[in-house]
């Protein structure tokens, strides 16, 4: 089963990284972006066929390596 | 004195923290990450800066599951004093030693400098000799310094006594290099036991090479 995590800063927490794109986008004329945020995206292919399981193991990795839980959120889909 | 640096892959300021500490007459020994234990006799174990595991994932993510860490958890569980300086800081807030997190510099660069630092809080083994108020001057090098804890994380801490050092100009006014929560640049864990900073006191031994003003920040983990 492939299952794409997307890892992004919480709201609230000021994305440096955005910002500086968001600057260079604004440079460059695109005057209509009003706000950038840049995250991860981790694809995975899972040995496992029931789509609750995976997921739930999915969930453990993001709480324990994937995501710092601090100052990111993660979502799990399941392509 | 035992002080135990551990080295990751990816670790770069072993030998400096190594030279720094021997210099002040410790008796100073790597340890691999692999390692399952540290040094029965340890008094003091440093985590050094370095690109542990090319960043990858994150700063720091990845070097906590090291075969080490459970032993360096337990050490400081036990009360035993831990430094962690830049990529060592980023182990620490990870492994949840300390509090906070680490996100890229505010200009998205990396910056590598000699800052100004201001004391805020000596009450402590590592600050021990010197002074509340006291600006000292010694490098930063880092990519992702950018400090982060929420509102009321930042509360305890400075009730707790748990941010020791600012970043500042020369006189010792606020000056922010890389967006960290109120120019923070070192803290403590609420025990006072496990330090973790983004500058690097192991650089700035030697008056000649620009600044010894490192030298009673290491010293102080050496007494008491």
């Amino acid at each position: 089963m492939k299952i794409i995590v997307n890892i992004q800063l919480k709201e609230g927490v000021l994305d440096p990284q955005g910002k500086a794109v968001h600057h260079a986008l604004s440079a460059l004329s695109f005057n209509e972006v009003d706000d950038v945020r840049i995250g991860k995206q981790i694809v995975m292919q899972v040995n496992e066929t029931d789509k609750d399981k995976a997921v739930a193991r999915v969930s453990e990795m993001c709480e324990e390596l994937l995501a710092n839980t601090v100052i990111e959120n993660y979502e799990i889909e399941i392509a | 004195m035992k002080v135990s640096v551990v080295v990751f892959p990816g670790t770069n300021c072993e030998m400096d923290t190594k030279y720094a500490y021997e210099k002040l007459e410790a008796d100073v020994e790597l340890v691999f990450h692999k390692d399952a234990t540290l040094p029965a006799n340890t008094d003091l174990v440093v985590l050094p800066g370095g690109f542990s595991y090319g960043d990858y994932l994150r700063s720091a993510a990845i070097a906590k599951f090291s075969p080490i860490m459970k032993d360096v958890i337990r050490f400081a569980n036990e009360g035993g004093k831990v430094l962690g300086i830049c990529n060592g800081f980023q182990m620490l807030l990870e492994m949840g030693l300390l509090e906070g997190a680490m996100k890229r510099n505010s200009n998205v660069h990396f910056i590598s400098k000699y800052h100004h630092l201001r004391v805020i809080n000596n009450e402590n083994k590592f600050l021990q000799k010197l002074n509340i108020g006291d600006v000292i001057n010694i490098p930063i090098a880092h990519g992702e310094g950018n400090y982060f804890i929420d509102e009321q994380g930042l509360e305890k801490l400075y009730s707790n006594n748990q941010v020791l050092l600012k970043y500042a100009d020369e006189n010792g006014i606020d000056k922010n290099p890389n967006g960290s929560v109120d120019s923070i640049a070192c803290i403590c864990n609420e025990n006072g036991n496990v330090f973790g900073l983004m500058p690097h006191p192991e650089r700035a031994i030697e008056t000649l090479l620009g600044s010894s003003d490192g030298v009673k920040m290491l010293q102080g983990l050496m007494e008491g």
